[in-house]
């Protein structure tokens, strides 16, 4: 496919995003689904699994805004994110579902710590439970909401993919942390989550036709290859062999790492995508193409 | 738009018309926007690429002239073609390119702080006292304008990247005001000023649209090979420049996107993907529960 440029040079932008933001993408992904499999698990009954989700996903999100703060331009005007609250921009939206998700499963987890305020820790608990799931999957909508060819054409893929990834990782950090015999349903989310994010990765790559070959090339490559073999293998273990400690411990840790090399497939791939302009030519020709209107003329 | 923030006050929306046919790449434009605005040297770079050594619109250039150089007749038919019917033609395209202070700007609506704003005249400008270089502008641009500003990454880097500005001074993101403070005082912006030939026409929008017809449709009865208009229809993906352009071929032969489209268009859609799959979410935890606790 031969398209013309300008020197060969970018059209848009590449982000300037540091490696900070995909590390996000994963604790917050961790964060959101682990609120959700502790408020299940309070609900089934299961202390074990529920003081252990609690923990993992309050220390995800007090991770999380550290890392959000790094990143910035001008780290001490972090605060302005609160300025305003606006719906146009899924980073606004985002740093107010961060805001409520970590504020309430933090003060869940220091009440449990300190056990104290029970009908407080309950609705802090529930709060959580209901911020988790827009916080797993918002940063999909996050980078699809731009101009980068590889995540705009992925929009009804990347949500998913996200939230799929979040409660693979939620389940394994669960898995790794709880003993066994409490530990089957965050067993079962770790291999439904894979499962699920196979399955999206694949939708992805049909949708996005050529622009997602970067996909196959360069760190995205890399790392979407890594993301494959640890997610595949890690599950493949939880589901054959999670009884057993050594092996859930394995497992779990093997879908963490797969999790996290996902969120880097992804952040290189837009990176990847933007450097070349014709993966940002050629689908707006075609569109126009579509239109029927490719050979615009001098004028119309 | 405008006129709905800003009541009273709001002023008739302005812009650049940029008529690349008569531009000499002199520029001037890339100058006076420097010196104005007051923006940093970034380096001196010989890139080999025709007369081009600023390469791209970033945080530093606010104005760039691209220079294409082409194996193409300058016309169609007349004088000029039969001159240009020799076996090699040559002709030399130069274009002064600019934020395009879009109608439905995607850097403004992706900005988490409301650094972004659109002001009185219709035009999009960051407020760098609230601008917290998080950096979500930069990829939402369709046309890749606006740029981060980079603090400098060691002592080496200070004297050149920075030298008005100090080693604490940035991270944030910068591009284009349309001369804001200049158009506050009634003055056009510094590149339209300093332009020497009028390829960069500053005025009322509405005003610059007609004015472009007139001159596209003059251009096509002399001839002139690939003239067309890029930004004037307010039903394309960004609903029309507040800077658009008359070009002579292609605009991805300039490094312009041929169909822009702002990502907002597609966040409803987008939003209500990210609902269900969060519910997703909660089905397949849900779910993991069926079977019991071991």
């Amino acid at each position: 496919m031969t398209t013309e440029s300008y020197y060969g040079r970018n059209i848009v932008k590449e982000p300037v995003w540091t490696p900070e933001i995909p590390l996000y993408f994963w604790t917050g992904g961790i964060a959101g689904a682990s609120a959700v499999l502790h408020g299940v698990a309070r609900l089934a009954g299961n202390e074990q699994l529920a003081k252990r989700s609690l923990f993992i996903g309050a220390v995800a999100d007090a991770v999380s805004p550290v890392l959000l703060v790094k990143d910035l331009g001008r780290p001490e005007r972090f605060l302005n994110m609160f300025r305003m609250f606006k719906v146009t921009s899924p980073m606004s939206v985002g740093s107010w579902i961060l805001l409520v998700s970590g504020g309430a499963s933090n003060t869940a987890a220091a009440l449990e710590l300190l056990d104290a305020l029970a009908p407080v820790k309950r609705v802090a608990g529930a709060v959580s439970l209901v911020a988790g799931p827009p916080l797993a999957t918002y940063t999909g909508a996050l980078v699809a909401n731009t101009s980068i060819p590889v995540w705009s054409e992925a929009r009804d893929q990347l949500p998913w993919l996200f939230g799929a990834s979040a409660t693979a990782t939620a389940g394994a950090a669960a898995t790794v942390l709880t003993p066994v015999g409490s530990a089957g349903p965050a067993r079962r989310a770790a291999v439904i989550g894979a499962v699920a994010e196979g399955l999206v990765m694949r939708a992805m790559r049909r949708r996005l036709g050529f622009v997602g070959e970067v996909y196959d090339q360069g760190a995205a490559g890399t790392n979407a290859r890594v993301a494959r073999a640890c997610t595949t293998a890690g599950a493949g273990l939880l589901a054959l062999a999670g009884r057993r400690p050594a092996a859930a411990r394995a497992g779990g840790l093997l879908v963490l790492a797969g999790g996290l090399a996902l969120r880097f497939a992804v952040f290189k791939a837009g990176f990847q995508s933007a450097r070349d302009p014709r993966y940002t030519v050629v689908p707006q020709r075609e569109r126009l193409h579509a239109r029927g209107s490719g050979v615009r003329a001098s004028g119309q | 738009m405008s006129s709905v923030t800003y009541g009273a006050d709001a002023k008739p929306r302005v812009g650049f018309f940029t008529d690349t046919t008569i531009c000499i790449g002199c520029k001037a434009c890339e100058v006076a926007c420097k010196e104005w605005n007051l923006i940093p040297a970034d380096g001196l770079n010989w890139t080999g690429e025709s007369y081009d050594n600023t390469s791209q619109l970033d945080a530093n250039s606010w104005r760039h002239v691209a220079f294409v150089e082409q194996r193409k007749p300058l016309k169609l038919d007349g004088e000029q073609a039969e001159l240009d019917g020799q076996p090699e033609p040559l002709r030399w395209l130069m274009e002064s390119d600019v934020c395009k202070h879009c109608t439905h700007a995607g850097c403004l609506d992706a900005c988490p702080t409301g650094a972004l704003f659109r002001t009185e005249f219709g035009t999009v400008v960051v407020q760098e006292d609230v601008c917290n270089g998080c950096g979500y502008c930069v990829p939402a641009c369709p046309f890749g304008v606006i740029d981060k500003r980079h603090l400098p990454r060691s002592p080496q880097d200070a004297p050149l990247a920075l030298p008005l500005l100090g080693a604490k001074e940035d991270g944030r993101v910068w591009k284009c005001t349309l001369c804001y403070d200049r158009l506050k005082d009634g003055h056009e912006p510094a590149c339209a000023k300093a332009c020497p030939t009028d390829s960069i026409q500053f005025g009322e929008l509405d005003e610059l649209r007609e004015r472009a017809k007139a001159r596209l449709e003059r251009l096509e009865g002399e001839g002139w090979n690939g003239a067309r208009l890029y930004g004037d229809d307010p039903n394309d993906g960004v609903g029309g420049f507040g800077a658009f352009f008359l070009l002579l071929d292609e605009p991805e032969v300039y490094g312009l996107p041929p169909d822009p489209v702002v990502p907002t268009r597609h966040l409803p859609r987008l939003w209500r993907t990210t609902a269900l799959a969060a519910a997703g979410v909660l089905v397949g935890l849900a779910t993991a529960f069926v079977g019991g606790d071991a």
